[in-house]
Formats: structure tokens, C-alpha cells, sequence
């Protein structure tokens, strides 16, 4: 019933020529190439953002060339770029997109037009990130909390409908991938023999659909109220900032889960394969992701514990919150557990798992502390929080990505990286993101607000080791970037499985993969971790 | 009529078989309507809420909705709906001219809602009875009946452009009718509409009660 | 009661302070021991199973251990329930004022805090407070969020528009301390700063019999001097001649400035009391339309101040 002759024999990379046939594309690895290159080119800018801040904040007082109104795009720039354009499609559009199919034993995802549909949507919303950028300078903060955000600056505008596209590319991402993962497993893929990568994009995948609708309406309303003042948020017209807030940190909390539990899924995938292990607790840590993702949902008002909710509810979701700790501190402790009498290799991507564990160890703590009410009155809208977050979306969400591109690079491109250059990449990046976050945390818990671009003298060698940190990150990222690139030259040609691991892409899909993953159809006949039954 | 054959559905070749096929299409499209569920549950929510704030608004501002015209819509609605599962029955008998008709009745229906939305939105017009400070209504005394309009405006609105959506699939079903041979194990395109139309018709039975029957 | 400042946290002063830090210390050693064992063992490990031959296999595939699991679920679980309450009754405790506690209105506006004492007839710029005394604040804005925070005494509270939030607290010693804004709100939001003045009873109450009547003893430019602070004009409009958010008022008396759209106005009494009033309906050539409306705020004496003020500024 095939009714065009594709070639099964050669690489996906070199099976059509041209770039047109890239744009149209229905292949998921060359979609998942596009994503990546999309997503990195936002980092760097986004990154740029964080940059020039970080400069202006070297000293306490104002800045020669940054205005306050300057320096209030720029940490909304940064923030928007981050959240909606780096982190929340990163790791499931840029990894996932490559990764899912070929772990299920699968020649592309269910629904492949969906699947370009999605890049377009993601293309489209960056483009009007940047109209917004010629627009003029948006500067409401990546929450736009109203009514502040209720004003006549069209960039705010343009801003708000990027990231509605970004959204539905989200939501048809996620959708893409249950059906997958229910409809197109291989002959002997069994639930219980899923990669745990795969357990946690599946489990991302629900927040996707379930919850980024909600981030719609909200960025709708806030248009409609911005162009008609219906009265909804505008308390001007009779309504209620407060439910604005409700209504965003409804998607945004589970949004933060799609940001971090993919991180996890690859964390998985590396401490397995680099420790030659099985994941010690494999159904717990399956289980878990779908656990946090539920109670994800019930939680949102934790970021609202000072804005007047009764405290009923504060209590409620105070309660709650600590829910979400257990499920996130135990897959920690089997990563850990994992490593006990492994065989454990230090190369680039276990070097970034490693600092995964590090990093989320103080970013969850430093969330725990946060859901303790007598506590968070003093650390709200703190650097406090500030430094949590980075923990995890970046200490531990980048992290991942950047392990995660480093894992299957040789996969993606067969090609294989300068060893030596990623370690020391990876070494370097470590200390830079630690010196620039830590002192956030001292600065924050002794009172300094966040989203200033004026502050006490007292915090200015917090800013200022913050300040240096963020160079050596920046120096640490560009090595690691080059690196990459150089090798899609230079590199060694990659062998099938150069990590010895168990998972379908390793085992059965060679390196780069050809047009339909595999020659033919994998039957599965044992887990993803199955380095009991390898001997000497 | 047979002047060209219908040509047999092909499957996509990253497929096993149609089943395979045809289950994906249906799961995918039941995810999405999950997902419109969402967005509008949030929206209906947020009227809840509204409704909480603002009583006296709704109180005033309800009366002058026609709980009738509303009741005629639910029945386009709910009659386009079963039309299109007669569609989807015809079409597993391969029967394309049953087919076609079903989705033809389909689409009057749907275009009776969009004449009543457009007489129900003149009126309001006439009236004065809009959102924000373009309202001008007589006869009120709530400070805040503008709320109660704009909501109306914003929820029936997004409701009436998921309508024309809907339309629009049955027209692409209609057009592939004449292309494309629907059988017992193909007829994905008549399923999908059917299960978009359901979530429409879903979304307006909370919307109808909401702004025009309570209280 | 526990004064130590902890190098972590600003110093204490208030009952809050001293009520709930012990709970950030308790929580900060939780943190340590348990950042110590996991990252210990972590290092640990990775040295001892490092692989030194390539083909290494691990010396056992270790999948589960009931009595671990369940250890490190219950003891985890145990901790944040304990936690749970803990906060939870410090933060009832912090959200239920006193029946004795004075009350002191704040409002908040881009980007300035007034703070006006109902019972006692006084409007002012910073909060001034006796020392042991609960104090509640009823708290909104004029325009967006603003946040009333005040670190030495871990109180934070939004302040929203068209709305009443609000928080307590008593202080538990003199001196001057720092309130910040903590919700962002535009251009000089990390401007948004004021002070609460915390003063023994003594000196509570002389403070109450001058400022109740601020103008007492002064001739009408110097009140209107006082007021120029007070009422947070300072915050945009500079006295020496250089352009803040706001035209500078050094000079402007009796001149005729460019207004946006090409009129032009004479600067006198009718002029400076429309500005305050009607902020929106003249703005001077150069500037944006941000100032806040005074009307309710500013009486007719202090207008009438306010202008002496500007005419001695010629």
C-alpha cells in the first residue's frame, strides 16, 4: 500500500538533499534537528539578556548605558525567551522529537504533520518575539501580572500572542507523543520495558495537553481585556488582578514540571548507562513522574501566599505542595542508589548528570523551604526564589539538555566530540553556574528583592560573584557549543552504540539512523537497562 | 453520477496497518478535545467567578438575553451532532450519498447557530449592551453590567469561531466524500469531525445555562 | 527572646522574627545533612566504582531494597509534615493581629508609599511606630501590585488595587528599618522604598502631637517644603533644576512652559493646582503621562502650601 518509493538503505540526514525538503519535512529526526537548532539560537539570545543585566547589576546604583526601563526588558526578554522558547519545549521538542520514537521501536511519531505543525507554530511564535522586540520594549515580566500588563505598549502585545503559538506547539507536541507511546510500540515493548525517558515525556506530555490550554485563555483574556477593558482583571473596570494570577500559575506550575521532568527522564538514561546499571527503583521512578504530574495541578496557589488568598486556601496548598517533594528527593536517592557497585565512567554526559544531582539537590531543597508559609512571607519575590528556580531550570532542566545532546549526539549527527574539550566544558560550566546561583540564595534570604535594578549597598558582592559566575558559565557553554559544531566537521565517525547501552536507539537504530529507524522492525526481548544479563 | 471511481484510502506508510491508523487519528483527536475542554473550562471558571463578584450584574444583565434563541441553538447544536453520527453510520455502509447528506444538513444546522448568534449580537448592539467602556445599556443600576457583556461577547464569541471551525471540517469531510471511498474500517475523517462537533456542542450546554438560564 | 542575627537572615525586630527563625535554622541543618549524605555518597561511589578497565561490568545489579525504600520514604515524609505544621502555625500566627493592634493605612502608587493614621489624624511618608506595640496595616494601591515588605520584621503582604490587604506586626526594637516594594511595578520599582521608624512611647506620642498638625508653627513654604516629601512628590520632581520623571520645580513659577501637543501654559496658581488634580489633562512637553491624580489626597491647605513652596523656589 506504499505508494512512494523511499530509501530505507541511507542515513536520514542524507536521504533527501535541499533545504526545502527539510522545511516540509515529515521525519521526525530532521524535525527534532530544526528544534534544536531553533532552541539553541534562543538560549544564546535569551542568554545575551541574562549578560547585560548581570552587567548593569555590578554596581548598586544606575548604569551609564541601562535605563531602569532598559534593564526591565531585559530581565522580561530573558524570562519569556527561557521559559517559553528554551525550557518548556527544549528537552520533548529537541530530544524527545529524536529519541521517543526509536526508543519505542517506531519508524516516526504517530501523527508526523503534527509533528511539522508544531515547528511552525514554535518558528511562528519566535518571530513574533522578535516583531515584539521591534515593537518596542516589552517590559511586564514574563508572569505579565496585571493590571500592569494591561497598558497600551503594543510589545507587550506581541508578546502575549508569541507566546499563545508557542503554546499550541506545545499541547500538539505533547499529544503526539501519548499517542505514540500507546498506538506504536514495537513487538515486545511492554509498558515495564519503556525507557524512563520515556516515562517522563509521557508523563510531560499530560501537563502539556491538560494544562498549556489554560495558558491560552489566560494570555486571550489579557489581550481582550487589553484591547476592550472588558473587566475581567482590570480592577479600573470591576476586576480581580488576583484571578489573573490564578489563572496563570494554573498552567505555570504544572509548567514547571514540564520543564523539569523530562530532565529527570534523561538523568535516568545517563546514570543507567554510565554506571553499565539497571535504575535501582525502576517503577518507582516511572510512577513518579506520572505522581508529580498529577499532584502538579493541585498547587498552583504557592505562588500566591502573599497576595491576599485566604488562608484556607494558602493552607491547603501549602499542604499539598510538600507532596511533590517526596516523589522528586526519591528519585534522587536512586539515581544515587544506582551508582552503588556500578561501573561507573566519567565521560561528558555522566560528568552532567553528575552536576543534574548536584544541582537539583539544592534546587529542591531550596523549594521545600519555600512551601513552609511562616517562611515564605520573608522569602517571596526574594532572589531567594530566583536562585530555587535557576537550580532547577536551569541546574538541572539545561543541564540535562546539554547532557542529554551530548548523550545522543553521536546518535544524531554520527558523529563523535572532542572528549577531552567536554569535560572540560562540562567542569567549567559546573563552577560558573554555582558561583553565579549560591550567592542569590544568601542575598535573597537577607531581604533582597528580585527584578531590581537598584539595590543596598550590602548585596553588591553578592551581585558581584554572581556577576563573575555568569562568566565563567557563559565561557563554559561556548566550549561546549564549539565543540559540538567542530566535530560535525572533524569528528570521528560514531559507532552504533559507543556507551554500551540497551535502549532500541542504541541496539537497533544505527548512528545516524536510516529514513525509518530501523532496517526492520525491532522485537523487544528484554528492558532498557538490562546490563545484568552482559558478562565478561 | 460515477464519473470518476473513489479512490482507496492509503495508509501512511509509518503505519503497520489501518487499524493502527485509524486508533491514532481517533486518540489524537480525543487528546486534542481534552485540551479544548480545558481552555474553555478555564474560561467558564473564570465566569463562575465573575459571576461570584459580581451577582447583580448577572442578575441584570441575563433578562436581557432570550433564553428562546438560545434554546433554538442548543437544538441546532445538539441535531448538527446527531446528524454527523448518522454520517459516520452511513459512512461504515459506504453509503457516500447518505453521507453527504447528513453533513450537508450538518452544516445548516451549524449555519442556523451562526444566524441566531448574528441576530442575538445585533440586538445587543442596538442596545448599547457591550463590553468595557463602550457600554451604554439603559435600565441598570449594577456599576459593573459592562462585565457581565463582555463576557458574553468573549465566551460566545470564542464558542461561535469553534462553530465555524466545525463547519469547516465537515466541509473538508464533504469534499473528500467525493474523492475518497469511506468503508467499514475507513472513515477517520467523518469520526474526527463528529468528535470536534461533540466538543462544541459540550462547551455550549455549560455556556447556555451559564449566561442565560441561572437565577 | 531570641535577638542573635543569623548571617543568613537580617537582624530581628519583631516578634516574628524571634518567633520563626529558629525554624529557618532547624530547616538549614535538615538541608546540610541531608545535601552531606546524598552528595557524600555520590562522591563516594563514583570513586569507588569507577571503571578502570573498558569493559567493567558493575559487580552487582542491585534493583531494589525494600527496608531502604521505605526508610527513605517515611523519614522524608515524617520531616515535611513536621514542617508542614510548623509553618502553619507560625503563619496563623502572623495573619491574626491583636485586638489592641493600632491600625495604619498604607497606600501604595507608582512609586511611592503613604501612610495615613486614622486615629490619629496624620498622613506620612515614612511609618513611624512604637516599639511593642502590634501594628496593623490596611493596605492598597492607586494603580498596579505593589509589595509592603519589611525583611527585619519577615512581613511581606501585596498591595493591590482596588483592594484591602493586610499585615501586623509589633516591633521588638528601636530604630530605623528598611521596607522595600516586591512586586513589580514599572520603571522605579526598586525605587519604591520607604522606612518604618520604630520609636519608645514617649516619643510615639510627641511625634503624634506635631504631625498631627504638620503646618503648626510654619509658614506656609515651609509646610509646603515638609509636604513636598511627605506626600512623595520627591519622587519625581527634583529642587535643583535637573529633570527627574517630572519637571524639576526650581524656577518654573511665573514662566510659561510647552506642554505636549504645541500649547503653551503660564505656570501659576491655577496651573499647580490643576496638575495636581488633573494630572493628565496638561503634561509639560518632554514628559510621560505617569503622574497620579492628588485629588483626596492633597487638601486645599496643602495645595495652597505646596505652591508657596514652588513660588519660593523661583
Amino acid at each position: 500500500m506504499i505508494a512512494h518509493v523511499h530509501d530505507n538503505n541511507i542515513n536520514y540526514i542524507k536521504t533527501k538533499t535541499g533545504l526545502l525538503s527539510w522545511f516540509v519535512t515529515k521525519d521526525h529526526k530532521r524535525i527534532n534537528m530544526m528544534f534544536l537548532i531553533s532552541v539553541l539560537i534562543f538560549f544564546i539570545t535569551g542568554g545575551i539578556y541574562a549578560l547585560l543585566f548581570r552587567l548593569e547589576l555590578w554596581t548598586p546604583g544606575t548604569h551609564p548605558l541601562i535605563t531602569p526601563d532598559t534593564y526591565n526588558h531585559y530581565f522580561t526578554m530573558h524570562g519569556v525567551i527561557m521559559v517559553f522558547l528554551v525550557v518548556v519545549p527544549g528537552i520533548p521538542s529537541a530530544l524527545g522529537n529524536f529519541v521517543l520514537p526509536i526508543q519505542v521501536g517506531a519508524k516516526d511519531l504517530a501523527l508526523p504533520k503534527i509533528n511539522l505543525t508544531s515547528l511552525y507554530l514554535y518558528w511562528i511564535g519566535g518571530i513574533l518575539a522578535i516583531v515584539s522586540l521591534i515593537a518596542g520594549n516589552a517590559d511586564s515580566g514574563w508572569t505579565f501580572y496585571a493590571p500592569y500588563s494591561i497598558s497600551k505598549n503594543p510589545a507587550v502585545l506581541w508578546m502575549l500572542t508569541a507566546a499563545f503559538f508557542l503554546g499550541f506547539s506545545s499541547i500538539l507536541t505533547g499529544l503526539n507523543f501519548i499517542v505514540t507511546v500507546h498506538k506504536m510500540r514495537a513487538p515486545g515493548m511492554t509498558w515495564f520495558r519503556l525507557p524512563l525517558f520515556v516515562w517522563a515525556l509521557y508523563a510531560t506530555a499530560i501537563m502539556q495537553i491538560f494544562a498549556t490550554p489554560v495558558l491560552a485563555i489566560t494570555l486571550l483574556l489579557l489581550l481582550i481585556e487589553n484591547f476592550f477593558h472588558i473587566g475581567i482583571f482590570d480592577p479600573a473596570m470591576g476586576g480581580d488582578p488576583v484571578l489573573m494570577q490564578h489563572f496563570f500559575w494554573f498552567y505555570s506550575h504544572p509548567a514547571v514540571y514540564i520543564i523539569v521532568v523530562p530532565a529527570f527522564g534523561i538523568t535516568s538514561e545517563i546514570i543507567a548507562a554510565f554506571s553499565k546499571k539497571e535504575i535501582f527503583g525502576y517503577k518507582f521512578v516511572a510512577f513518579s513522574s506520572i505522581g508529580i504530574t498529577l499532584i502538579g495541578f493541585l498547587v498552583w496557589g504557592h505562588h500566591m501566599f502573599v497576595s491576599g488568598q485566604s488562608e484556607v486556601a494558602n493552607t491547603v496548598f501549602s499542604f499539598l505542595t510538600f507532596f511533590t517533594a517526596i516523589p522528586s528527593a526519591i528519585k534522587v536517592f536512586n539515581w544515587t542508589a544506582t551508582l552503588y557497585k556500578g561501573s561507573i565512567s566519567l565521560q561528558t554526559p555522566m560528568l552532567y548528570g553528575l552536576q543534574i544531582l548536584f544541582n537539583f539537590t539544592i534546587g529542591g531543597l531550596t523549594g521545600i523551604i519555600l512551601s513552609i508559609l511562616s517562611l515564605d512571607v520573608h522569602l517571596h519575590d526574594t532572589y531567594f526564589v530566583v536562585s530555587h528556580f535557576h537550580y532547577v531550570a536551569f541546574g538541572t532542566t539545561i543541564i540535562a539538555f546539554i547532557a542529554g545532546i551530548h548523550y545522543w549526539w553521536p546518535k544524531m549527527t554520527g558523529k563523535m566530540y572532542n572528549e577531552v574539550w567536554g569535560r572540560i566544558a562540562s567542569v567549567i560550566v559546573f563552577f560558573g553556574f554555582n558561583i553565579t546561583f549560591f550567592p542569590q540564595l544568601i542575598m535573597g534570604s537577607q531581604g533582597s528583592p528580585r527584578r531590581y535594578y537598584h539595590y543596598l549597598p550590602q548585596y553588591q558582592i553578592y551581585h558581584q560573584i554572581s556577576t563573575v559566575g555568569v562568566v565563567i558559565l557563559a565561557l563554559g557553554l561556548v566550549i561546549a557549543l564549539v565543540n559540538l559544531l567542530i566535530s560535525l566537521r572533524m569528528g570521528a565517525t560514531a559507532p552504533q552504540n559507543p556507551w554500551g547501552a540497551h535502549t532500541l536507539e542504541w541496539e537497533a537504530a544505527e548512528s545516524p539512523p536510516v529514513l525509518f529507524n530501523f532496517k526492520e522492525t525491532p522485537i523487544v526481548t528484554h528492558g532498557p537497562y538490562a546490563f545484568a544479563t552482559e558478562k565478561t | 453520477m460515477a464519473a470518476t471511481a473513489l479512490q482507496e484510502h492509503e495508509v501512511a506508510h509509518h503505519f503497520d496497518d489501518l487499524e493502527q491508523e485509524f486508533d491514532s487519528h481517533k486518540l489524537g483527536m480525543w487528546l486534542f478535545v481534552a485540551s479544548e475542554i480545558m481552555m474553555f473550562g478555564a474560561l467558564i471558571v473564570g465566569g463562575l467567578f465573575l459571576l461570584y463578584l459580581h451577582p447583580d450584574a448577572f442578575a441584570q444583565g441575563r433578562p436581557r438575553l432570550d433564553w428562546r434563541l438560545g434554546a433554538l441553538n442548543t437544538f441546532f447544536l445538539l441535531t448538527g451532532g446527531f446528524t454527523m453520527a448518522r454520517a459516520a453510520a452511513f459512512a461504515q455502509k459506504s453509503d457516500q450519498r447518505k453521507i453527504q447528506q447528513n453533513l450537508v444538513l450538518s452544516l445548516l444546522f451549524g449555519f442556523g447557530f451562526l444566524v441566531v448568534k448574528t441576530i442575538e449580537y445585533k440586538a445587543k448592539f442596538h442596545h448599547g449592551l457591550l463590553p468595557g467602556p463602550a457600554f451604554h445599556g439603559e435600565g441598570f443600576t449594577s456599576l459593573h453590567a459592562h462585565v457581565f457583556f463582555g463576557y458574553y461577547f468573549v465566551s460566545t464569541g470564542l464558542h461561535a469561531l469553534h462553530v465555524l471551525i466545525g463547519m469547516g471540517l465537515m466541509v473538508w469531510c464533504l469534499i473528500l466524500s467525493r474523492k475518497v471511498k469511506f468503508t467499514r474500517s475507513y472513515y477517520t475523517p467523518i469520526e474526527l469531525a463528529g468528535i470536534y462537533w461533540a466538543l462544541v456542542d459540550l462547551v455550549w450546554l455549560f455556556l447556555f445555562p451559564l449566561l442565560y438560564l441561572v437565577g | 527572646m531570641d535577638t542573635t542575627k543569623l548571617f543568613w537572615l537580617p537582624e530581628k525586630a519583631s516578634t516574628f522574627a524571634s518567633n520563626i527563625d529558629w525554624v529557618w535554622t532547624l530547616y538549614f541543618w535538615i538541608s546540610v545533612a541531608f545535601f552531606v549524605i546524598i552528595i557524600g555518597a555520590i562522591v563516594v561511589f563514583v570513586f569507588k566504582y569507577l571503571r578502570r578497565r573498558p569493559e567493567q561490568l558493575a559487580t552487582a545489579q542491585i534493583t531494589h531494597n525494600t527496608v531502604l525504600e521505605t526508610t527513605w520514604t517515611a523519614i522524608p515524609l515524617v520531616i515535611v509534615m513536621a514542617l508542614f505544621v510548623i509553618g502553619m502555625k507560625g503563619y496563623w500566627n502572623m495573619r491574626v493581629a491583636p485586638s489592641n493592634a493600632m491600625v495604619v493605612d498604607v497606600t501604595g502608587r507608582k512609586w511611592v508609599w503613604s501612610f495615613d493614621y486614622p486615629d490619629q489624624g496624620i498622613s506620612n511618608d515614612t511609618l513611624v511606630v512604637p516599639v511593642h506595640q502590634p501594628v496593623r496595616l490596611l493596605m492598597t494601591s492607586m494603580d498596579v501590585l505593589h509589595s509592603f515588605s519589611i525583611p527585619a520584621f519577615r512581613a511581606k503582604a501585596d498591595v493591590i488595587p482596588g483592594r484591602y490587604n493586610s499585615l501586623w506586626f509589633e516591633a521588638t526594637k528601636t530604630g530605623v528599618f528598611q521596607v522595600f516594594c516586591t512586586q513589580y511595578c514599572g520603571t522605579r520599582h526598586s525605587y519604591m522604598w520607604t522606612a518604618v521608624k520604630v520609636v519608645d512611647p514617649d516619643t510615639f506620642n510627641a511625634w503624634v502631637a506635631v504631625a498631627s498638625d504638620p503646618s503648626r508653627g510654619k509658614t506656609p513654604a515651609e509646610f509646603g517644603a515638609i509636604l513636598y516629601t511627605k506626600k512623595g512628590c520627591i519622587a519625581c520632581h527634583q529642587v535643583d533644576g535637573t529633570a527627574g520623571i517630572g519637571p524639576t520645580w526650581k524656577g518654573i513659577w511665573g514662566t510659561m512652559v510647552p506642554l505636549e501637543g504645541g500649547r503653551s501654559v503660564l505656570v501659576d496658581s491655577a496651573y499647580v493646582r490643576k496638575s495636581m488634580l488633573d494630572p493628565g489633562a496638561d503634561i509639560v512637553k518632554g514628559f510621560q503621562n505617569v503622574m497620579p491624580t492628588f485629588e483626596g489626597v492633597l487638601s486645599d491647605k496643602e495645595i495652597s502650601a505646596l505652591t508657596a513652596y514652588i513660588i519660593s523656589l523661583k
